[in-house]
This record gives structure tokens, C-alpha cells and sequence, in this order.
């Protein structure tokens, strides 16, 4: 199955990012395919690599871009909303890029699935 | 389905959400927005932000019927336990009660909280 | 459909709205905060327990541990994130927050 995931809180702050992660994780685990994971609202701020959380403490932005890589998605931040909160290609980490609306478009129309987290 | 459930100002869910509703509808999709709980302050008439220093957009509501987006359902419940009434909104909308959006919701491919 | 619900009923009005919309059979699944709502004898108990006559209802087993609620209502299931996937398998999904 293909999965589209739109995640809508940022790191930390809201467990959604972790759960949204757990459950991407799980999902190719299973043998299926995360198409994407597009970020909204405070959910850009997840693929700044500027985040440097204590060394105990989960890296999340390091943590997507790595399952991105090893698994072929891309981590998508709406433009509007990263303009909105100072995300921009410099601050970017690997494997995540900066696009519009439209391509959340797509990428509900396109998955078998499309699943939600947000808080 | 894009489903407004915040009050308008308070948090930007509500603002957000209607550029991701006009951006989509932009792109032809055949979609339905559907307001619930807090989400049914978004469409209060005679909201003046001036003072707060945020923009307002309950108006740009008035543009959906603009982009196609024609389907605006308010959850009948919400709207009366907050003592609101169809003359009360900036504009027409089709007053549901819950099992009928559920089914609808049942029908759906995508939903979208907001 | 399967509806996913993320907050403590303690706290906001989430479940109660989720609940009125929900269809006979939809399975429901607590996440996050949300899984505070089947702790076994609490003031949701005999909600929970009505809602299961008609829709399954389940938990995700990692929010219950890492909350410390080791007693949940009888009848809800409690899968991990793999069974969260494989209720996705089964239905289009509706998130609650």
C-alpha cells in the first residue's frame, strides 16, 4: 500500500511528530511505502537542522531525514507555511526541500491512504 | 473533506486551513468543507480584528463560492449550543445534523482537520 | 472509516464530538493523550462501554505504558503501532484532535 502522511505540529512541543514517525516506521515495517511526508502549520519547523536537543534526547529532525534516505520519501514543508515561520532552504535538513499546496494535492489524490497527525 | 474546528484567531489552524482549502479547490478537486464544534466562529458575521493586530479573513469565505467549493456544511448542534442561527454566519450554508455528516464523512477518501 | 482520537476527555470535548459522528462499526483507536479515556473505572467508563456495543475500540499499547495505565476498560483491544498500520490496511482514516 502507498501512504501519504500529512503531519500539522512541530517537534517536541506535540507528540504528534513522534507518532507520525512510529507510525511510518511500522508501516514499512509491514512492507508497505510512505510516499511522502508533507509538513503544515507548526509542522515545518520538524526538518530544521538547526534543532540540537540534548545528546539523551531524540533528534527529530535527524530522525526523519534518515528514514527518508533509507526508504526513499521525501519530507515536504508547505512554502507558505515555512516563509510564515522562517523555514527555508538554508535551514533544511537533507532529504527534506520546500514546496506548495499543490503538491499536497497530489500526494492525497495519489496514496491508497492518507493519514493525518496533528494535535 | 476539510473539517474546521477552531475558533478563527485564537490559533492559526483555521487560517492555515482555509489557504489549504482554496489552494486545493484551485487544482479542481471535488471538495466539501464542513465546520464543527469552535469552527462554526470562523463564519460569525461582523468580525472586526482591527485591534488585534491580525488579519482577518472571514470574508475570504465569501470567495469559496468563487473557486467551486460550493458544499459548506455547519454541524446543527454546534451552531445551537453556541446560540447561533444560519443569519448569523457571513454565508449560506447547509445546516446538517451529525448522522447525516457522518455519513458523509463515512464517504470520504481524505479528511483533513483543521 | 477509522477514526484515531488524541486527547484526554478529561481535557477537551474531542471524543464526545468524534463519538457523534461516528458510524455503526467504525473502529475507533485511542492515541496519544487520548488513551486516558479507557482507564478502567473512570468517569468515561460506561461511554466507552457503550461505544463498544457498536464500534470496535481499541489503544495503542505504547501511549498506555508510557502513561502508566496498566488497567483499561474490558473489551478494548490494545495493538501496537503495526496494528495501528493494520487498521489503516483495513480503512480510510479519520484523525481526531
Amino acid at each position: 500500500m502507498n501512504i501519504g502522511i500529512l503531519l500539522k505540529e512541530g517537534p517536541y512541543n506535540h507528540q504528534a511528530s513522534d507518532t507520525a514517525f512510529k507510525f511510518a516506521e511500522a508501516a514499512i515495517k509491514k512492507g508497505h511505502r510512505v510516499d511522502a511526508v508533507f509538513l503544515y502549520n507548526d509542522g515545518v519547523t520538524n526538518v530544521t537542522k538547526l534543532m540540537d536537543p540534548p545528546q539523551d534526547d531524540r533528534n527529530i529532525a535527524a530522525r526523519w531525514s534518515e528514514l527518508g534516505r533509507q526508504h526513499g520519501f521525501e519530507i515536504l514543508a508547505c512554502i507558505a507555511a515555512s516563509k510564515r515561520r522562517g523555514i527555508n532552504d538554508d535551514v533544511l535538513v537533507e532529504g527534506s526541500s520546500i514546496t506548495g499546496l499543490g503538491t499536497l494535492t497530489d500526494i492525497a489524490i495519489r496514496n491508497d491512504r492518507f493519514v493525518t497527525f496533528g494535535d | 473533506m476539510h473539517v474546521l474546528r477552531h475558533a478563527p484567531h485564537g490559533t492559526i489552524y483555521t487560517y492555515e486551513g482555509l489557504e489549504m482549502i482554496l489552494i486545493m479547490a484551485a487544482y479542481e478537486q471535488d471538495l466539501s468543507v464542513v465546520f464543527i464544534g469552535d469552527g462554526v466562529y470562523a463564519l460569525k458575521k461582523g468580525q472586526d480584528t482591527s485591534a488585534i493586530g491580525i488579519k482577518g479573513f472571514s470574508r475570504t469565505f465569501m470567495a469559496l463560492d468563487g473557486y467551486d467549493v460550493e458544499k459548506l456544511y455547519v454541524d446543527q448542534l454546534s451552531l445551537e449550543e453556541r446560540g447561533l442561527g444560519e443569519d448569523d454566519l457571513i454565508v449560506g450554508v447547509e445546516v446538517m445534523n451529525s448522522e447525516n455528516i457522518g455519513k458523509l464523512m463515512k464517504e470520504q477518501d481524505v479528511i483533513i482537520h483543521h | 472509516m477509522l477514526h484515531t482520537i488524541n486527547k484526554s476527555p478529561f481535557e477537551t470535548s474531542t471524543m464526545e464530538t468524534c463519538l457523534r459522528f461516528l458510524q455503526p462499526g467504525d473502529p475507533v483507536l485511542f492515541i496519544e493523550d487520548g488513551v486516558y479515556a479507557v482507564q478502567a473505572s473512570n468517569r468515561f467508563s460506561p461511554m466507552i462501554e457503550a461505544l463498544q456495543k457498536i464500534n470496535p475500540v481499541f489503544a495503542l499499547q505504547p501511549d498506555l505504558s508510557a502513561r502508566g495505565i496498566d488497567s483499561v476498560a474490558d473489551g478494548v483491544g490494545t495493538i501496537d503501532y503495526e496494528g495501528f498500520v493494520g487498521l489503516v490496511e483495513e480503512h480510510q482514516v479519520n484523525t481526531w484532535f
